[in-house]
């Protein structure tokens, strides 16, 4: 069975802005696929709607056969671009990672032993056990991705979908990320990402498509880089300033 | 020791303290939510808004407090649904909503000839003038909140901080900030009636605003700034009692030296 599969996904946020134009893909578990393209061409827009935080406007998207939103609580782990939320809010490090857990308690269950060993396991991979008493706010951009990464670990996700994870990160950060997606999809979990970074795109993933309102190239990395077909789409937004969604 | 025990002489200050301290702790603790996810403006808000149900239940005959409670629900589940469909933000909505439904209670109370609802009671409340069944419905009601809030500590924390990451997770945020709405509805109504408008503002607000000065993790903040909201209300009461002063006023004083002393606190720490 496909982990993902998106048929004819349309994502349109009004009449003038079409994030996504008729988007068929599906991903097998224990594959890594990276999701590159150009700002504002529909990467993160993508992203959401496989964790079902976005209704498609037309189209399909099923997570191990269901909509996502129909899937069990936990399923679904997804690691947002880090300023998204507010870092002054009451939390340390251990605080955050611990809310992974939640979607996976039930309502009046303690925080048992195998709560607490995902969380620590967790840290533990993300390299924070030493920032983990931490205030969230005191941590450096690297530091707060990895919490975040290690959020969605502890919740022991059957998909781990992130959102552009080493943009602005440090070297030891994206070491860290890339020895835990390669060991995530050794382990048979399909993860989804998107990146800027096209040169080491071989490295992280198994497959790569390149996104710009659709699927313009898919296959292994090395092929699709090879292809130019990212190239011609950075040589448009070059040249326009911007890129434009195809009619 | 008498000068903790004088005024439990009196049975209208017995019920006031029990009534200051169910309030006070109350809306102090939910006022951890409000602070943080960033709804000062809500006791305000729906505090006014319930004016209007005030109104509605004097013209048709019925109980002011099931009118207002009524009114305040419906203004709360409006001001979320403004928020989510209309894709607003919060503080405008609820901007919105409660200037609207305060408006339709003074139209409908200026087109009635016989209109005699004592408004000014109605803002400020009357702590001293609780009466037995108020005392019993606030408890029932602040009983109902609790229950509430200890079924949904963990998605109400989780989309306090992350909403967008609890609901991809599996977690209905849009369902729990209509239920935290609606405590909150419910949590101001209950406090209106004893404290007024002011006073629940500020015991929404203050106490979990001194709170975060003193410490940077929920369940701390939590259990602070409940306490600071208790020490305050009772302690407020009996202040008032000595010094013979409007008791909300005398509260709300109190709770806001409290809030500038753990400012100072913090920056002479920091």
């Amino acid at each position: 069975m496909n982990a993902i599969l998106v048929r004819d996904l349309v994502v349109r946020y009004s009449a003038r802005v079409t994030a996504l134009n008729g988007v068929t893909l599906s991903v097998d578990t224990g594959v890594a696929l990276g999701v590159v393209g150009p700002n504002g061409s529909g990467k993160s827009t993508l992203l959401k709607s496989i964790a079902g935080l976005i209704q498609p406007t037309s189209g399909e998207v099923f997570v191990f056969g269901k909509p996502p939103r129909k899937l069990e609580r936990g399923a679904i782990g997804y690691v947002p671009q880090i300023e998204d939320v507010d870092w002054s809010f009451p939390a340390s490090v251990r605080d955050v990672v611990a809310m992974g857990r939640f979607p996976r308690m039930k309502t009046f269950s303690q925080f048992g032993a195998h709560d607490r060993a995902a969380v620590d396991e967790a840290l533990a991979a993300l390299k924070l056990g030493d920032l983990c008493n931490r205030h969230i706010s005191e941590l450096s951009g690297g530091q707060q991705q990895r919490t975040f990464v290690a959020r969605a670990l502890a919740q022991e996700p059957r998909l781990l979908l992130l959102d552009e994870p080493t943009t602005g990160v440090d070297a030891e950060t994206e070491e860290a990320l890339l020895h835990i997606v390669r060991g995530l999809v050794q382990d048979g979990l399909p993860v989804v990402m998107t990146t800027h970074d096209l040169d080491r795109a071989p490295e992280w993933f198994d497959r790569l498509i390149v996104v710009d309102h659709k699927v313009l190239a898919d296959g292994d990395p090395e092929t699709v880089l090879a292809s130019g077909s990212y190239a011609a789409i950075r040589e448009h937004t070059h040249t326009h300033g911007h890129t434009r969604t195809t009619p | 020791m008498d000068v903790l025990t004088a005024p439990f002489a009196f049975e209208f200050m017995q019920r006031a303290f029990v009534a200051a301290l169910i309030v006070g702790a109350l809306c102090s603790t939910m006022g951890t939510y409000v602070v943080l996810r960033k709804l000062s403006f809500i006791g305000d808000g729906i505090a006014h808004a319930s004016f209007a149900g005030i109104v509605i239940a004097y013209l048709r005959g019925f109980n002011y407090a099931f009118g207002a409670a009524i009114v305040a629900v419906i203004t709360a589940l409006g001001i979320g649904f403004v928020h989510r469909r209309g894709k607003i933000s919060l503080d405008t909505s609820i901007g919105v909503l409660f200037t609207g439904a305060f408006a339709v209670g003074i139209f409908l109370m200026s087109r009635s000839q016989r209109y005699s609802v004592d408004l000014e009671g109605f803002l400020f409340g009357n702590i001293l003038g609780v009466s037995r069944d108020d005392l019993i419905i606030v408890c029932i009601l602040a009983a109902i909140v609790v229950l509430c809030v200890a079924v949904l500590y963990r998605p109400l924390l989780y989309t306090s901080f992350d909403p967008v990451v609890a609901q991809a997770s599996g977690i209905n945020a849009a369902f729990v900030d209509y239920v935290l709405l609606v405590l909150l509805a419910l949590t101001i109504i209950i406090s209106l009636q004893s404290v007024g408008i002011v006073l629940v503002a500020a015991l929404l607000v203050t106490p979990a605003a001194a709170a975060a000065q003193l410490t940077r993790r929920f369940v701390p903040m939590l259990v602070l700034s409940g306490a600071i909201g208790t020490f305050c209300s009772v302690g407020g009461l009996y202040l008032s009692y000595y010094l013979s002063s409007a008791s909300g006023a005398t509260i709300v004083i109190l709770a806001t030296l409290i809030f500038f002393a753990a400012l100072a606190l913090r920056r002479r720490s920091a």
